[in-house]
């Protein structure tokens, strides 16, 4: 365990490493979610570069660890490039994503791939799995914080609800939610297929402390996770907004992100991206 | 498509795609049909449907078990309630809903999951319905349904519209070899004989039917013939066409792109129990979730090839 920068300069290098590789592994891959991963790679960096999430790369199970729970699974290809850039797995693996053999499957797999908590892909259930984190931890004693990450989409699942319900009225301040509010999902934007405002009045109704933040400001979020760990008896929310496909123009400015939902980038869209990005 | 292939059969549509254009095409002259979705008609392809009649389409957002409710909200109204998403999350999601607001008051709800199967590939096992025909037949009154290519997805899509009742349907995401044409028939309970062949049976569905021909002719080159039976419906299962099948042929082999816990061989299994018992083979996914890969990769890593229907046949032909 080592304590990690916040050197907002080291960090935004870092970020432009995060999303070439994300680009090159899903373009290889010929599959996969780019998009629903850009959008976190601020949000994912402060967690494990920056020194917020406690944690042992060569310790996975350590029990004090931070639980970090990705419940939009489909983001594992960020998921995956942070965690084989911290060193959980070496990072030529990232290439071998989602071909057969590889413990890098689709969406996280919790027996295959070290650091991943909790094997996702079905929405709507990470932070019901991270009340029971939450909940085990004041239970032993351990004083060990958990994460988990929300798409805008996936927080109409009922489920979701239903845990934030329970995280409220169990008091648990060990507890973060990190909503990626990038405004689109599968079909359409948000706004469209199913509205979810007024996301801060909803949140703080179910008994959250919310923080509004831009998603992509590492120093906001670094704030953000800050403040998070100073309330205390009550989960918090961390609503970020974001951009869908942060920092490649190609799907930024498609003003159909359903194009590039679960769409990689061909080899030509990609070279163009890589030089965006580099 | 490895499934097929040496018997060169013509690689059509998949499954997912017929259903959205046939349910689009039944939706000109069915007006009581609506759609209700969960942020993925362009994965099931109820797309097709919402593009002509927007005003009958409710796509609810990602919450499966809410869009099993209102569906059979819309049923209750005299709709014909056509609700769809992956196999495994209106399944497995809307489970509770589909048995107490669905199966209980036999509501006219139809459910088509689409991904069924390991062939989806790359997505992996979160995403694959492995399990989607053992839950619907959990379902007391469901109709169960599962067409091998795109013509009996059109078929059996017009079937279960104009059929009262709920039913359930599992669609594939790959295009699929085709096996059908336009004129063949279907009749919803009544399996298609496909080969005859008095040495053994082989009964399949979805994918897997086309690679009971492969198998059926690989057999015969080793002077095996095989009977092939396409269950296209898996309940009402077609009872007669199995008791004919252990009398006439001796033993009886199944195929399913599914889990062979609550599956279609056990289904055959007990009706071959209760009628006239006979060796049996069963080739299907046994007690485990498979990984991300190539589709072909997939398939043979898991045992769901012409080859391993072969291998099955073989066996348990010795011990007719
Ligand atoms: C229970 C369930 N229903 C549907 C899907 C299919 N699906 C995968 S991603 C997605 C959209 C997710 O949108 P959002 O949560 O906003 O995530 P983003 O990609 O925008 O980050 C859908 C509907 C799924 N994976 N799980
Ligand atoms: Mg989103």
């Amino acid at each position: 365990m080592e304590e990690g920068t916040r050197d907002l300069g080291k960090l935004s290098q870092l970020a432009g490493h995060m999303r070439r590789t994300i680009v090159e592994i899903t373009t290889k891959a010929g599959s996969g979610h780019p998009s629903t991963s850009l959008s976190m790679v601020e949000l994912l960096l402060p967690l494990y570069f920056g020194g917020v999430l406690r944690h042992d790369p060569l310790n996975p199970r350590w029990p004090d660890r931070d639980r970090f729970i990705l419940s939009k699974g489909h983001g594992a290809p960020a998921l995956y490039t942070v965690l084989a850039m911290r060193g959980y797995f070496p990072e030529a693996d990232l290439s071998t994503l989602r071909v057969i053999g590889s413990a890098l499957e689709g969406h996280p797999n919790m027996l295959r791939v070290p650091g991943v908590e909790a094997s996702t892909g079905s929405l709507g259930q990470g932070l019901s799995l991270g009340v029971g984190h939450a909940l085990a931890g004041r239970l032993d004693g351990r004083d060990y914080r958990t994460y988990v990450t929300v798409g805008d989409g996936e927080s109409q699942e009922g489920q979701v609800w239903e845990a934030a319900m329970a995280a409220s009225k169990f008091g648990l301040g060990n507890l973060v939610c990190i909503l990626d509010h990038n405004e689109y999902q599968q079909t359409g934007a948000v706004r469209g297929v199913m509205p979810i405002e007024p996301v801060n009045d909803r949140w703080s109704a179910f008994g959250w402390h919310v923080i509004e933040i831009d998603g992509h400001d590492l120093g906001a979020v670094f704030a953000a996770y800050d403040e998070a760990r100073t309330i205390k008896g009550q989960p918090t929310l961390i609503h970020a907004h974001t951009v869908k496909g942060k920092g490649v123009r190609a799907i930024e400015q498609d003003e159909k992100q359903s194009h590039y939902h679960g769409v990689p980038l061909s080899p030509d869209e990609a070279r163009v991206a890589l030089e965006e990005l580099a | 498509m490895i499934i097929g292939a040496r018997l060169g059969l013509p690689v059509g549509k998949a499954t997912r795609n017929a259903f959205g254009e046939a349910l689009r095409d039944l939706g000109r002259s069915h007006p009581e049909i609506v759609v209700v979705d969960g942020d993925v008609h362009n994965s099931t392809r109820t797309g097709y449907f919402a593009k002509e009649f927007p005003d009958r389409f409710f796509n609810v957002g990602i919450a499966e078990s809410n869009m099993v409710g209102v569906a059979a909200g819309l049923a209750a109204n005299g709709k014909t309630a056509v609700v769809s998403s992956f196999a495994c999350f209106i399944m497995c999601n809307g489970f509770d809903q589909l048995r107490m607001s669905v199966a209980f008051p036999q509501q006219n709800v139809k459910v088509v999951g689409s991904h069924a199967g390991i062939s989806i590939g790359e997505d992996g096992p979160s995403q694959m319905g492995i399990e989607d025909v053992a839950l619907a037949l959990a379902l007391p009154g469901f109709t169960v349904l599962c067409p091998a290519d795109e013509h009996a997805a059109r078929a059996l899509t017009r079937l279960m519209i104009e059929t009262s009742g709920p039913a359930y349907m599992r669609t594939g995401r790959l295009d699929v070899p085709i096996i059908y044409n336009e004129e063949s028939e279907f009749t919803l309970g009544r399996a298609n004989r496909l080969r005859d062949g008095n040495d053994l049976t082989i009964i399949a569905s979805g994918l897997m039917v086309a690679a009971a021909l492969e198998a059926a002719h690989l057999l015969a080159e080793e002077g095996i013939e095989a009977r092939v039976l396409d269950m296209h419906t898996i309940r009402p299962l077609d009872a007669e066409a199995i008791e004919a099948a252990a009398r006439e042929t001796g033993c009886i082999v199944t195929a399913e792109e599914h889990l062979l816990a609550g599956g279609l061989g056990q289904q055959v299994a007990a009706v071959v129990a209760d009628t006239w018992p006979v060796p049996m083979g069963f080739v299907g996914l046994d007690n485990q979730f498979a990984t991300s890969g190539a589709p072909d990769a997939l398939l043979v890593r898991y045992g769901l090839t012409a080859d391993d229907i072969v291998r099955v046949a073989k066996r348990a032909f010795g011990r007719r």
